[in-house]
């Protein structure tokens, strides 16, 4: 009504003569686009602003990372003479010992006890478990020579991968100048090279650089996250159903709303403490496990899924609602067969934001003893076990050069995990997805 | 009323005054299938009908006329408790269906809404396939037990709606991808599925073309020989084409009532005649 009153103002004005309604229009014109333009550009800078940076940790964490995927291996050969190993007992070998002795017949101008110990020193103490386990599976008869490519040490790994300069002084380096001149000897007889390593992706955590992997921690983390959506999606989605369907509006339903809408906000070290005082102290849950851990990162991700999953309800259009109450269906009916259909997309993509935020939470993990160093690979929910971003946080804390590329490594194998876990959330939404 | 009537009756074409609030003309029917009386309907403070009295008679096609905000979708979503839905509204009076006051605590809304079904402005099928659209209330009524009793019922319904020559060989394709007037006869397949014996219709020609709306007609003209129908709708050529009785809402307030050919021909209050002829509304 103003529009056309106003309109037919200029048009009157303009018949009038003197001053034209599109002179005015076609000089506002270029200010007009030019605000527009601006607003682009402020936008397309902020976009190409992130995407700087997030290029820059990708690439740094790639650069920094990769070598971790190699290791350095030594070719060794075993002699194995009968009586090495125990008849009885094959376990309870001195395997230790047929390594050293292995590496001694390879080097036999090393004699001095104190150079026999550097010398082992180049070796991986892993060598020993390498050949137990070949021994155990195969044990051999007569006297055999086992060739075994046995990880090297840590700091011949760096040496290897051009962490570590050979032209500075000794002193400068982890590695003696006897170390070099045998790592040399190996060099020229090709038996010390760079292999893809599989232990990394196989094996639990370490205090041995070369021996340390991950697996360990993907598993822990697949269990907390298993634990973590099989209570957070249900519990989430019922609340949410409850409190936007069915709850009469009051004051104590505008109070939970209010707590809910606070929780998500609540640091998340919190939950890790309320954890620890409630299922460690009081329900006496086992310690570090992927059970209680994934109870507290539910704890944690319940907000997220409700808040996300009202707002899925409310969006569904009230005349989907109407159509159905109108042919006669009860309220259940209406929801399960019509309403949650259509809102499931928008709740899984909450479940999805929830679960990437509890993947990668480490605090309230903290607070429940998942810090702890253990080696083991957990085989189910009540095991200790370390996740990945604690992993990460510990080998970020360890001395040793390289768990530098390590670390970098296990944050590329977070976002691995990461992107498939969305991955298989997008896909199952596109799947629920429907048009209306 | 009855003084009013009879004025009517003897001093012909004397309208009455456009302040005069009472009912005029005739709200019972020989053999109705519905009776209201006295109904209010107040949306929190604000009173949106005031003691509307009129029964709906069998096989009838009713139509409710009036200007924007007169009442006449609200009393219309009264006759199958659709208000219920809305937190603040409230609902006084009666409304019998086969002798029960249906605001009665002991009536249960579900079997109320599949006996009296209803369609809306705007087309609204659901998300899911032409089948699942038509078969969704006989499915959760109980209706059916096997395939075939589905398909059969999906085929009747459709059929009625004059929608199966058109749907038969996609009706696994969803129901909103037809085009508007295919979405709403869809909409009254749906209703009719469940075989209710009121139909309601809230202007569910509003959104549709000329030629949409006059499938629409002819389908209403159809279904008068199974069901009662209620139907609101802004367009008095409409309510003239399809109705028997009129009735003619103002600010809440039921203004006049009669037969569609009385209400149209020779209006007994000055605020019908206006507004069929069109000085207002």
């Amino acid at each position: 009504m103003s529009k056309s009153t106003t309109g037919s103002a200029a048009r009157s004005s303009a018949s009038s003569g003197r001053v034209k309604t599109i002179d005015i229009v076609n000089k506002g014109l270029k200010s007009r686009y030019r605000k527009e333009k601006r607003f682009r550009v402020y936008g397309l800078l902020s976009i190409i602003a992130s995407a700087v940076f997030l290029a820059f940790l990708l690439s740094s964490i790639v650069f920094n990372g990769y070598s971790a995927f190699l290791q350095t291996y030594i070719k060794l050969d075993v002699p194995v003479k009968t009586g090495m190993i125990n008849e009885q007992n094959p376990r309870r070998s001195d395997f230790q010992g047929i390594i050293k002795a292995a590496i001694r017949d390879y080097f036999p101008d090393v004699t001095e006890r104190k150079d026999t110990r550097e010398l082992y020193s180049i070796f991986s103490s892993g060598a020993a478990f390498q050949l137990r386990e070949k021994v155990l599976k195969n044990p051999p008869e007569g006297d055999t020579t086992i060739s075994l490519w046995v990880p090297a040490d840590d700091d011949v790994d760096m040496l290897m991968k051009g962490h570590m300069k050979r032209d500075v002084p000794e002193s400068e380096r982890r590695l003696s100048d006897k170390q070099l001149r045998w790592i040399e000897k190996l060099e020229t007889d090709k038996r010390i090279e760079k292999r893809f390593n599989t232990t990394f992706f196989t094996a639990g955590d370490s205090r041995e650089p070369e021996l340390a992997g991950i697996w360990g921690a993907v598993k822990g983390s697949f269990y907390t996250m298993i634990v973590t959506l099989v209570l957070s999606f249900p519990i989430g989605i019922a609340a949410a159903v409850y409190l936007e369907e069915f709850a009469p509006k009051n004051i104590a339903t505008d109070f939970i709303e209010v707590n809910i809408n606070n929780l998500a906000a609540v640091p998340s070290i919190v939950f890790g403490l309320l954890g620890l005082a409630v299922f460690l102290n009081f329900f006496g849950m086992p310690r570090s496990t992927p059970l209680v851990g994934g109870i507290v990162l539910m704890l944690m991700t319940l907000p997220t899924i409700i808040i996300a999953s009202r707002a899925a309800l409310k969006a569904v259009p009230p005349s989907i609602r109407e159509a159905a109450l109108g042919v006669g269906s009860s309220k259940l009916q209406v929801i399960t067969g019509h309403v949650l259909p259509l809102a499931l997309p928008g709740m899984l993509t909450g479940t999805i934001i929830g679960m990437a935020q509890a993947l990668g939470e480490t605090a309230p993990l903290l607070m429940i003893g998942m810090v702890a160093f253990i080696v083991d690979i957990p085989g189910g929910f009540t095991d200790p076990a370390a996740v990945m971003p604690v992993q990460i946080y510990l080998w970020a804390d360890s001395p040793e050069r390289a768990f530098v590329e390590r670390t970098s490594a296990a944050i590329m194998v977070l976002l691995a995990f990461l992107v498939s876990m969305n991955a298989v959330a997008v896909i199952m939404r596109k799947r629920f997805e429907r048009r209306w | 009323m009855q003084e009013v009537l009879k004025q009517n009756i003897v001093e012909k074409r004397i309208l009455a005054p456009r302040d005069s609030r009472k009912t005029i003309g005739n709200i019972n029917v020989p053999n109705p299938r519905m009776v209201c009386r006295n109904v209010n309907v107040y949306y929190g403070d604000k009173q949106a009908i005031r003691n509307v009295s009129i029964d709906i008679g069998c096989n009838e096609v009713l139509a409710m006329i009036g200007p924007s905000g007169c009442g006449k979708s609200t009393f219309l979503r009264c006759l199958n408790r659709m208000n219920d839905t809305i937190d603040s509204c409230r609902v006084t009076g009666e409304i019998l269906f086969d002798g029960r006051d249906i605001y009665d605590p002991s009536v249960d809304v579900v079997p109320l809404r599949a006996q009296v079904g209803m369609v809306f402005q705007k087309p609204n099928p659901f998300p899911k396939s032409i089948y699942e659209n038509v078969a969704w209330a006989p499915k959760i009524h109980g209706i059916v037990e096997s395939k075939s009793d589905t398909d059969e019922i999906v085929e009747s319904s459709l059929q009625k709606a004059g929608l199966w020559e058109e749907v038969k060989d996609r009706l696994d394709q969803p129901g909103t991808g037809l085009s508007g007037g295919q979405q709403q006869r869809l909409c009254i397949a749906r209703a009719i599925a469940v075989s209710p014996e009121v139909i309601l219709m809230d202007e569910p020609c509003s959104a549709l073309d000329p030629i949409a709306t006059a499938k629409i007609e002819d389908l209403i003209e159809e279904l008068r020989a199974q069901y009662t129908i209620a139907i609101v709708t802004h367009s008095m050529q409409q309510a003239s084409r399809v109705s028997q009785r009129t009735a003619f809402f103002h600010l809440g307030d039921l203004i006049e009532v009669g037969t569609t050919e009385t209400i149209f021909t020779k209006p007994s209050h000055q605020l019908t005649e206006d507004y069929i002829t069109g000085r207002y509304g």
